[in-house]
């Protein structure tokens, strides 16, 4: 069974698109979406249409935080992110709303564990970006292998000798042994918002027969999607993000 | 663990033989399997409750990296039992000699420790290629197969360019064995190709003189001496060792990276062919560097401690070998200035190049075998003259550049070999010009070298004069291919 790890979608219908193509021709047979369907980017209503239909055949879709402040709005957000946050609101339908208000927080199928930022407090929104907050986080999932995003970069983190665990910065399109018999924590990178300055579209595949996992990126029209922000009236700021992958 | 490893008992179809050795990370076991002809060998480590992790982390080390490795160079991987479960890994038995049991007969001459020193430079060349650090290398985990072929062997500690590194944070100190440990793995670095070649250099320095250059350190204070003692220079010991091979073993020992050898391949060439190796100060050095120069050693080795830890990982392919094909028997092809040019201008995107400049001359009433022409034929002296004539206006240093004259009937399989043979990058050779648009194209040495060679080839063309040629009618068709 091939997994798809797919996170922080943000609203990038196009980066979305090449990523499921991406997937299914590499096999993957079953779609995780760990949270951030929307905010930043100018397909909010389309990206949450579609992955609703997957969710309808089987998908695990999850609530991000900015799926979380389209119900109640997020004091910690900075300017570009409230107005986006705003803008998405009313391009959202009060269907489309209902269906991202009553998604989990995490999910746990034994020996995995899903969840966008922590399993430490799901609700929290902590970002897993160092040993010990990976730490803190695969012990309060429980689980051989947790899978989450939020941190727009990807890293993969596995535990050693008394617990500590070590970050390791995966090369792209590499299948990396996880041997069940150690904890690890995976973040799959961002589907729309990339920031390691590369543009391309970031998630990951788990083949969960031969514990294996392969980070991927994936090459996207993202001029295109960069250019619908700035017609749909977005903050200029998110435009560049998504054409510089910054 | 309910698995029980005697003779006979049979695990997932593998009957269990007569057990090989036993040492402190494990066992080996002679099996069989009816669908695996062949000898083989079964690991097993040993773990049980209270034993060292490290045991198992190495071996989980190996079964990781093992099934990634391809080529003659590393034992084939045939089965790996559940890490959880019955941790073992059963692998094809090498048929050969273990070095260890030729090191121990003593100094060796040096045209067999250049053979053996090259053969086991291109098994490094070929797991360095693939991403790969053996970080262990030792006569021990060394083995010759009868033709030669040099097998490494014990993964255990090394390390891969795109997996998690498990033993990073776990065994910081005890990398490598002591006596063959290079000093960037003393103070903790796990991730640079040439702590193998410094190994590799303990190694030679062995088969050389049948010492060890630093003796077998048995403390972590000994095993610092590392990073500021020079060994006694090998012909110190051996004075008949000649000052070629001294001058290689003590560039594999150079304390500082940047110093030593940048690639395996770089090695295995110069063992290979030490006539064309320019001798420095390393090669007539007759003892250690004295008190005072170590204690400077010292120093800096103090100071720039933390400073190396953070270093970044050394690019790989950092000394491309370009080889170079010129037709020393047409020294008037008009080709050869255009081969130039384009040599310079590849050249000259790297700074760490070497060139190979070849010329292969026909071999007539002899057999097809490539062999390298005669040392004191005039013929051979000859073609020499010519390329060195060919190569002298890039003004290159002599330490870049080695020419070769080879004899054989067939151009390109002598180029082929001799690409392969000393690992090149990138062969440069000159396309057929005008004159040669009669012949069949895929009969031409260019085309046969581009369709076979073990790396990119760079073909060279002289630019069409206008109205020299090039109608449509002219131009190879497809139709006149083979069938």
């Amino acid at each position: 069974m091939i997994l798809a790890l797919l996170s922080d979608i943000h609203g990038n219908l196009e980066a979305l698109n090449a990523c499921l193509k991406h997937a299914r021709q590499a096999g993957a047979e079953r779609l995780v979406f760990l949270g951030d369907l929307v905010g930043y980017g100018a397909d909010p209503a389309a990206v949450v249409n579609l992955i609703r239909r997957e969710a309808a055949a089987g998908a695990v879709v999850l609530r991000g935080n900015h799926d979380d402040a389209v119900a109640s709005p997020a004091s910690y957000m900075n300017d570009s992110a409230k107005d986006a946050m705003d803008w998405a609101r009313q391009a959202l339908s009060e269907d489309e709303k209902a269906f991202l208000a009553a998604l989990p927080l995490i999910v746990r199928e034994d020996p995995i564990c899903f969840v966008h930022a922590s399993a430490v407090a799901p609700e929290r929104w902590n970002y897993v970006d160092c040993p010990a907050s990976a730490r803190s986080c695969a012990e309060a999932s429980g689980c051989t292998y947790t899978f989450c995003g939020h941190v727009h970069h990807q890293m993969l983190f596995f535990q050693g000798r008394e617990g500590a665990m070590s970050a390791f910065r995966p090369v792209p399109g590499s299948a990396i042994p996880m041997r069940g018999h150690r904890r690890w924590v995976a973040v799959v990178g961002s589907v729309g918002q990339p920031r390691d300055r590369t543009p391309a579209a970031a998630y990951a595949l788990f083949d969960l027969d031969r514990g294996e996992i392969t980070f991927c990126r994936v090459p996207y029209d993202h001029l295109a999607a960069a250019q619908k922000i700035r017609a749909a009236g977005l903050p200029a700021a998110l435009a560049r993000r998504v054409e510089l992958g910054i | 663990m309910t698995v029980r490893f005697v003779p006979g008992s049979l695990i997932d179809g593998f009957t269990i033989g007569e057990r090989m050795h036993s040492g402190a990370m494990g066992d080996l076991y002679r099996v069989a399997h009816p669908e695996h002809p062949g000898p083989l060998v079964m690991k097993v480590p040993r773990f049980r409750t209270g034993d060292s992790i490290e045991n198992l982390l190495g071996f989980e080390t190996e079964s990781m990296i093992l099934p990634q490795l391809t080529g003659p160079h590393v034992p084939r991987l045939i089965a790996a039992g559940d890490l959880t479960r019955t941790p073992y890994l059963v692998l094809e038995l090498i048929d050969g000699q273990n070095l260890e049991v030729l090191v121990q007969r003593g100094p060796l001459p040096a045209p067999e420790v250049a053979r053996i020193g090259a053969a086991i430079a291109d098994a490094l060349h070929g797991v360095h290629r693939q991403g790969v650090i053996h970080l262990d290398l030792k006569p021990d985990n060394i083995m010759e197969r009868p033709d030669g072929t040099v097998v490494l062997i014990d993964f255990g500690l090394a390390h891969h360019a795109r997996f998690p590194d498990l033993l990073a944070e776990e065994k910081r100190y005890a990398a490598g064995s002591a006596p063959y440990v290079s000093p960037e793995q003393v103070e903790g670095s796990r991730h640079d190709p040439r702590s193998d070649l410094f190994a590799l250099g303990v190694v030679l320095y062995e088969m050389a003189t049948a010492e060890l250059p630093f003796g077998i350190p048995a403390t972590m204070v000994g095993l610092r001496d590392r990073l500021w003692v020079d060994p006694k220079p090998p012909r110190a010991r051996v004075p008949s060792l000649p000052p070629w091979l001294q001058e290689i073993i003590l560039r594999c020992l150079e304390i500082e990276v940047r110093e030593r050898y940048q690639t395996a391949a770089h090695i295995a060439f110069d063992l290979r062919h030490p006539d064309q190796l320019a001798l420095t100060s390393r090669a007539h050095k007759s003892r250690q560097v004295g008190i005072v120069a170590q204690a400077g050693r010292w120093w800096r080795a103090r100071e720039r401690y933390p400073a190396r830890r953070g270093r970044v990982a050394h690019a790989r392919n950092a000394t491309p070998v370009i080889l170079v094909a010129i037709d020393t028997v047409h020294p008037d092809d008009e080709r050869h200035a255009a081969i130039r040019r384009a040599t310079e201008q590849v050249l000259s995107t790297s700074a760490e190049f070497r060139l190979v400049c070849v010329s292969v001359i026909g071999a007539f009433g002899r057999s097809a075998e490539v062999t390298p022409a005669d040392a004191n034929s005039d013929l051979h002296l000859e073609h020499l003259v010519r390329l060195r004539h060919w190569v002298d206006p890039l003004k290159l240093p002599t330490d870049r550049l080695s020419l070769h004259v080879l004899e054989s009937l067939s151009p390109s399989a002598a180029l082929l070999d001799f690409a392969r043979r000393n690992h090149a990058d990138l062969v440069i050779l000159g396309a057929p010009g005008s004159t040669q648009r009669g012949m069949a194209w895929w009969r031409s040495v260019a085309s046969t070298v581009a369709a076979n060679a073990p790396c990119s080839v760079h073909l060279v063309r002289v630019p069409e004069r206008p109205g020299s040629g090039g109608t449509v009618e002219d131009l190879i068709s497809l139709d006149d291919l083979p069938q």
